[in-house]
């Protein structure tokens, strides 16, 4: 229990918060990654997730790239791509991207798919245009599923995000790989701690939009 | 190729070690998972406690809990029974709300008429709402499967032997084909233990041998529900 306090004496320490590698824009650096990860993969996967979920199309070719992809380990592609592109934000990127994709994905296709097909129907029978449909009735009726989607994708990265800092980029995980080097143990429990309070703080964050853009009447 | 050749012993040895740390979080958690939410059918303040508890633990990442439950513990950080509690713990996450839907989704008409049929309360779970609560507890199992395995090589970078670490010395060292050979072993791992799965679930119940999902597809929706419902 005494690591317990020194790990929460050290991450409350102003002095540890302040300074051009201190805990202020470790924390910047670990939310900008996360950013940066989740709407590339988002530009990425919610299009084609809506076009599969309202088509109906190619359902198990995006199921099973889904399925496939939760079987990769993340650390492992964090060093692949960093033993392949070198030293930079470029190699840990696209390994977040590519783990954020398979939630987004699901989370698009089933909010499309959620949506009951009659009232699909009476969307179309009162002359609504597929795209009218898409983003007046399987989007808004589906949006508490595709942030679901967003909200896992998020914890993925921001978990992820900390092994950036093993190919030397910046990061919350900074923090828990100099002390693991250094044998500081205060500062690497400290680390986590931080990583743990954003990670719940984030997903607090997301369920509280998710509560809001629930469609009133079906809630 | 020949790194591959000349270190398999490395390779055999990290490959045991990681059975050893994601088999038992796997079963335990699946043992664990159905009286837990047996009770919490009948329990609605277990019910809450489970909602709020999975979702808490499902959102913190695997490395700093690694670093901080042995503090809790009071094992060693490089400790394989600190990996396996971790990866129980999410197991759990996963498994519980997983088998609290399986089994609310078995009919209760189903039930009085086993009821009515004179199954005694045990045998009645036994032979009746097991089996048909069966497939959906399977397709939660086979996500927890896939995940434990992918996440046992996070305890890499703290120096705990598993397929991780050869992501970890093969990028210290610079050599692709041993974080390659990680990289699809782990995942081929994660294939062969959800194909055993699938087997199983067809040996154990023959009446979903109909119309059975490819590899990978039940597990996928199981996620999502769960996601959804944590």
């Amino acid at each position: 229990m005494s690591q317990l306090i020194l790990a929460l004496q050290w991450a409350t320490d102003p002095a540890h918060w302040s300074g051009p590698t201190g805990i202020g824009v470790r924390l910047l650096e670990h939310l900008w990654y996360t950013l940066l990860g989740v709407g590339i993969a988002a530009l990425i996967a919610v299009p084609i997730g809506l076009l599969v979920g309202h088509t109906r199309r190619g359902r198990g070719l995006a199921v099973a790239a889904a399925g496939a992809a939760r079987a990769l380990p993340t650390l492992g592609l964090v060093t692949l791509f960093g033993l392949l592109l070198g030293i930079g934000l470029l190699a840990p990127l696209i390994a977040f991207v590519v783990l954020a994709i398979p939630s987004l994905l699901a989370g698009a296709y089933s909010a499309c798919e959620a949506v009951d097909p009659r009232t699909v129907d009476a969307a179309r029978a009162q002359g609504m245009t597929e795209l009218q449909i898409l983003t007046r009735v399987e989007l808004p009726l589906g949006m508490p599923l595709l942030i679901t989607g967003l909200r896992s994708a998020t914890l993925q990265v921001i978990a992820t995000a900390m092994l950036a800092a093993y190919v030397g980029n910046g990061g919350l995980g900074r923090f828990i790989f100099l002390g693991l080097k250094t044998q500081d143990y205060p500062q690497m429990l400290g680390g986590s701690l931080l990583v743990i309070a954003l990670a719940i703080a984030v997903e607090a964050l997301l369920l509280g939009i998710q509560r809001l853009t629930a469609p009133r009447g079906l809630a | 190729m020949s790194w591959i050749l000349a270190n398999l012993g490395l390779i055999g040895s990290q490959l045991g070690a990681h059975l050893l740390q994601a088999l038992p979080p796997i079963l335990t958690s699946f043992v664990l998972a159905i009286p837990l939410a047996r009770l919490a059918a009948r329990a609605s303040w277990l019910r809450g406690v489970v909602g709020v508890g999975s979702g808490l633990l499902y959102a913190i990442p695997s490395l700093p809990l690694f670093i901080v439950l042995p503090i809790l513990l009071g094992t060693g950080i490089r400790s394989i029974a600190n990996v396996i509690i971790a990866l129980t713990l999410y197991g759990l996450a996963l498994m519980v709300p997983g088998a609290i839907s399986a089994f609310a989704s078995v009919g209760r008409d189903a039930l009085a008429s086993a009821t009515a049929q004179g199954y005694a309360p045990a045998a009645r779970f036994w032979q009746v709402e097991l089996p048909l609560a069966g497939p959906a507890l399977l397709a939660t199992l086979r996500v927890v499967a896939v995940s434990t395995v992918s996440l046992v090589t996070v305890g890499g970078v703290l120096g705990v032997p598993s397929l991780g670490m050869l992501f970890v010395d093969g990028f210290q060292r610079g050599i692709l084909a041993e974080i390659l050979t990680g990289v699809v072993l782990t995942a081929a791992l994660a294939l062969v233990l959800d194909a055993l799965l699938v087997a199983a679930g067809r040996v154990l119940m023959p009446w979903t041998r109909a119309g059975a999902g490819g590899v990978g597809a039940g597990g996928v929706e199981a996620a999502t529900a769960a996601e959804a419902s944590a």
